[in-house]
């Protein structure tokens, strides 16, 4: 193993398979974000403007499934809080805690359980799965890790999974 | 409206290797910045020009991760109509989509199954391109009703296996 980028850290290994930051949504699941979001890719689709179709198909109204990570950004700024607030906290702490400076998003997998409904309160866990050994890649020296978002509703459901790879590494100069 | 009078995709409409329909989105500031703060994505690089440019090297703004997949969304289902249910979707990011750009989506059915509770999955292989390079592609699987009588948004617990 090359000298610069030490050994994965024992407090790193004992993250594995454990839920970390654990959060409920900061508000119950809402119609208008879901306006929004259909509103920005001219999405037309029925099941999510009429609630007559909405409660035929699915028995209630529900969020497009691509919404899941929405839920679970943080407000700008909310009363108490200061300075930037980052959503995937894992992810900053491998960075920190791997010693390495930069880090990409190089692929994400989202699975979709329970419809997500209106009203609904979400909550989420982040899961460490896996660290990489030391890889060289096109943008320098570097592990990849894999990260767990996993959610479920008020009632324990299931309603998705979403799943990044992550590449921690040093630009040759660093 | 009525859901009997939707036209929605059923398993004997669609066959290995159908292609879905291109759809043509020119892209301005307007798009990108609308789903940044629609997928409540506060980061300036997805509506600071200075910031994106100066900050980050990069040419202009550019369309952000989730909204993409609403884009993703957004084409898939208006091919299936609204009983089509994603089950999973996998991205690859290779560049990004800049206001200016013409973003042309494209897909393709990879393969049609069905599983052991009888649900019919569609694995599609859908992209964004730009001046005719792949910027994200998505590999995913959708649920399409077998005939008109079936509904996969209500397959519950143990029925629904994305």
């Amino acid at each position: 193993m090359p000298d610069e980028i030490p050994e994965i850290p024992q407090e790193v290994l004992d993250l594995i398979g454990k839920p970390l930051y654990r959060e409920e949504t900061g508000f119950d699941i809402e119609m208008g974000y879901v306006y929004n979001t259909l509103a920005a890719v001219q999405n037309g689709n029925p099941l999510y403007w009429d609630k007559s179709v909405a409660l035929e198909l699915a028995g209630a109204q529900i969020a497009p499934p691509t919404m899941l990570s929405v839920w679970f950004r943080p407000h700008y700024w909310s009363p108490g809080f200061e300075g930037e607030r980052t959503a995937l906290q894992t992810h900053f702490d491998m960075k920190r805690m791997l010693e390495l400076p930069e880090a990409v998003i190089s692929g994400n997998e989202n699975i979709f359980g329970a419809p997500v409904k209106i009203g609904d309160t979400l909550t989420t866990c982040q899961v460490l799965k896996s660290v990489s050994e030391i890889k060289q890649t096109k943008v320098g020296l570097g592990r990849f890790w894999v990260i767990d978002v996993e959610t479920v509703n008020q009632d324990g459901e299931h309603v998705g999974t979403d799943s990044y790879t992550c590449l921690g590494f040093r630009r040759p100069a660093q | 409206m009525s859901v009997a009078d939707i036209k929605n995709l059923t398993a004997d409409q669609v066959a290995v290797g159908d292609e879905l329909p291109r759809l043509v989105v020119p892209v301005s500031a307007t798009t990108v910045v609308l789903g940044a703060l629609a997928s409540r994505d506060w980061r300036p690089m997805h509506h600071d020009r200075d910031f994106a440019i100066n900050r980050n090297g990069m040419k202009d703004i550019f369309i952000n991760t989730p909204n993409n997949a609403a884009w993703f969304e957004r084409y898939i289902t208006d091919w299936t109509g609204p009983r089509g249910r994603l089950g999973r979707m996998k991205f690859r990011m290779s560049s990004s989509v800049f206001p200016g750009d013409e973003m042309v989506m494209s897909g393709t059915v990879e393969k049609i199954s069905t599983d052991d509770t009888g649900c019919c999955w569609l694995d599609l292989s859908v992209a964004v391109s730009v001046d005719g390079e792949v910027s994200t592609s998505c590999q995913t699987r959708v649920a399409i009703p077998n005939d008109e009588n079936d509904n996969p948004w209500s397959r519950k617990a143990d029925q629904w296996k994305p």
